[in-house]
């Protein structure tokens, strides 16, 4: 469904990503991991359309999207949660939620909005509540929900986990694995290793713009280096 | 329209009962000066689409009032243009500064005290351009020939233009009203809570922002070329003057910036303070600015929302939160 293929992208003269091949399948939950500073979030940007590439292709269901703008993608079904909760903290949930319903017809978004409202029930009991007095976590699930709206066919999570205390974190793993179930697929971007390997199907292992490992989720969970370099075990 | 509260109602009825009852006032004066605020409420309502609605603040929104009124006066004086096509060019000539200078600064990322002082800046070069050019008539302006009638646009009855600028007080709160509740107001709010938000769900900001300006640019051309019909007579300072740019922002500041009703509410509020001013202390011309100054101040300071957050505070009604406010 999703694929890239040779992307080269950076900032201004310093270049970021060396020439990444990824590909999302329809149904799929893929986990892109690493630590700090390695280009996720520059990957995720030049596939919602936010960084053009300097070389490579990005194609979703066969279209190029190298030269399309954000709003044409979220429009052709890939929605972008970027990372660090953007929110609209002085709107309420329910006001959030239908800014998330872009370009959609009246009639699909309530239909959306029930749908979310099933997903995150947390946020169903708090439609009125003004986003900003929402807990770290519960922002996020707004962010999430609000992402949903769009009616995605594949929807890009940048690190949902982050700053999440550990109970909130299973929670976060077990909603993807319900969207996904949901029949949406997911490129979840990740430094939880253990919890993303968990949920997802395959996964890339990315260090300075390049991926180093890749493959099945279980067989890289097995993978004496990965287990040392990231589990540090 | 739905109000959030028995204070803002209040408020709303104050406003309309004061507005009719200056059909009954004996004095010419009252009828004079509301006129004056009306056209006011106009530019006022232009800056609120972009300050209120958008969050992005000019302090230069004489650079749209004057282009309504030079557009306008020079193709009356200059081509002998019909003044009603003369009056409908203002407003395009208005939105096609606005979107002009929007999609220029917009291109170029300005955002806040930027954003600002850019407007400022059009607004100063438009007026020195006005000032020096034979075709706006340079230091002396530009005169419309005396010729009542409906035909010209010229109402030498008071209370026939104060009824024609109720009427189209109206219109332009009902645009406002019609943009709020559309999916453009939503995005436009959007852009002001979080602009980064905005463009991850797809949301073209840049589009909805230059947008955003023509529309106010209309607002503006109008309240410009409004203007013109009423005093017959431009200068550069009267309409590209800081002066406008100021009446702009600081009645929806005072009333409530991004509300319906609040550039309305502010712009009266503050004109009947400062004409109360005039009258206890004739001899202080430009105290009425003293006074919007003081008054802008504390409302910045204990009304962040303005007069219609303030009323919005009494007596609020049940209403399901998540409907947004009047
Ligand atoms: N707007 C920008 N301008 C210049 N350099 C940038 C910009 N954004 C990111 N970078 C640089 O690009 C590199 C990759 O950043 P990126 O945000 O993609 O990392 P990341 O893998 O998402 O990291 P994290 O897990 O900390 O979010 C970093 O060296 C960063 O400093
Ligand atoms: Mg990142």
């Amino acid at each position: 469904m999703l694929k890239l293929s040779g992307i080269k992208a950076g900032y201004g003269s310093m270049s970021v990503l060396q020439g990444l091949d990824l590909h999302v399948d329809k149904g799929e939950i893929v986990a892109l991991l690493g630590s700090n500073g390695v280009g996720k979030t520059t990957l995720n940007n030049v596939i919602s359309g936010f960084i053009r590439p300097t070389a490579g292709t990005v194609t979703f269901k066969g279209d190029v999207l190298n030269n399309r703008k954000p709003s044409e993608i979220v429009a052709m079904g890939v929605a972008h949660v970027p990372e660090g909760r953007k929110i609209f903290p002085n709107l309420s949930i329910s006001e959030n939620l239908k800014l998330g319903a872009f370009r959609r017809a009246s009639s699909n978004i309530s239909q959306n909005f029930d749908r979310v409202c099933t997903i995150f029930p947390r946020l169903k009991e708090r439609l009125s509540q003004l986003a900003g007095t929402l807990s770290g976590g519960e922002q996020q699930m707004l962010a999430i929900g609000r992402g949903m709206m769009s009616e995605p066919e594949l929807l890009i999570l940048d690190e949902p986990s982050l700053g999440l205390s550990p109970i909130m974190v299973e929670e976060m793993f077990d909603l993807i694995t319900k969207i996904n179930a949901d029949g949406v697929s997911v490129l979840l971007v990740e430094q939880n290793v253990m919890q993303s390997l968990g949920v997802a199907q395959r996964a890339y292992v990315i260090e300075q713009g390049r991926f180093v490992m890749q493959g099945e989720a279980a067989t890289l969970l097995a993978d004496p280096q990965l287990r040392q370099a990231y589990l540090g075990m | 329209m739905k109000f959030n509260s028995v204070g803002q109602i209040a408020l709303v009825v104050a406003v309309c009962a004061y507005l009719l009852s200056v059909y009954f006032m004996a004095s010419p004066v009252w009828m004079g000066f509301t006129i004056n605020a009306l056209i006011v409420a106009v530019i006022a309502q232009s800056w609120n689409i972009t300050g209120g609605f958008g969050g992005m603040s000019s302090f230069g929104h004489a650079a749209l009032y004057g282009t309504g009124a030079y557009a306008s006066a020079i193709l009356q004086v200059q081509y002998g243009v019909n003044p009603w096509l003369a009056f409908a060019i203002g407003i395009v000539a208005g939105a096609a500064m606005g979107g002009f200078i929007g999609a220029l600064a917009f291109r170029y990322g300005l955002k806040g005290s930027y954003f600002a002082l850019v407007t400022l800046a059009f607004a100063e070069v438009l007026r020195i351009c006005a000032s020096s050019f034979d075709i706006t008539g340079g230091g002396s302006g530009l005169q419309l020939k005396l010729e009542p009638g409906i035909a010209n646009l010229q109402f030498p009855d008071r209370t026939v233009v104060y009824t024609l600028l109720l009427v189209v007080v109206a219109l332009v709160m009902l645009v406002t009203y019609m943009i709020k509740k559309s999916r453009f107001g939503a995005y436009l709010v959007a852009v002001r809570e979080n602009e980064d938000a905005a463009r991850a769900l797809g949301i073209d900001t840049y589009k909805i922002k230059v947008q955003a300006m023509v529309i106010s640019g209309a607002f503006g051309g109008l309240a410009g070329a409004l203007y013109l019909q009423l005093w017959l007579f431009i200068d550069s300072t009267v309409v590209y003057g800081s002066a406008v740019s100021i009446e702009a922002l600081i009645g929806p500041i005072i009333g409530g910036a991004g509300t319906v009703w609040g550039p309305l509410i502010g712009t009266l509020g503050l004109h009947l303070l400062g004409e109360g001013a005039k009258h206890l202390l004739p001899n202080a011309p430009g105290l009425n600015f003293v006074l919007y100054a003081i008054v802008l101040i504390c409302a910045v300071r204990f009304l962040p929302r303005g007069l219609m957050g303030l009323a919005a505070l009494i007596g609020t009604l049940k209403t399901r939160k998540d409907e947004d406010h009047a």
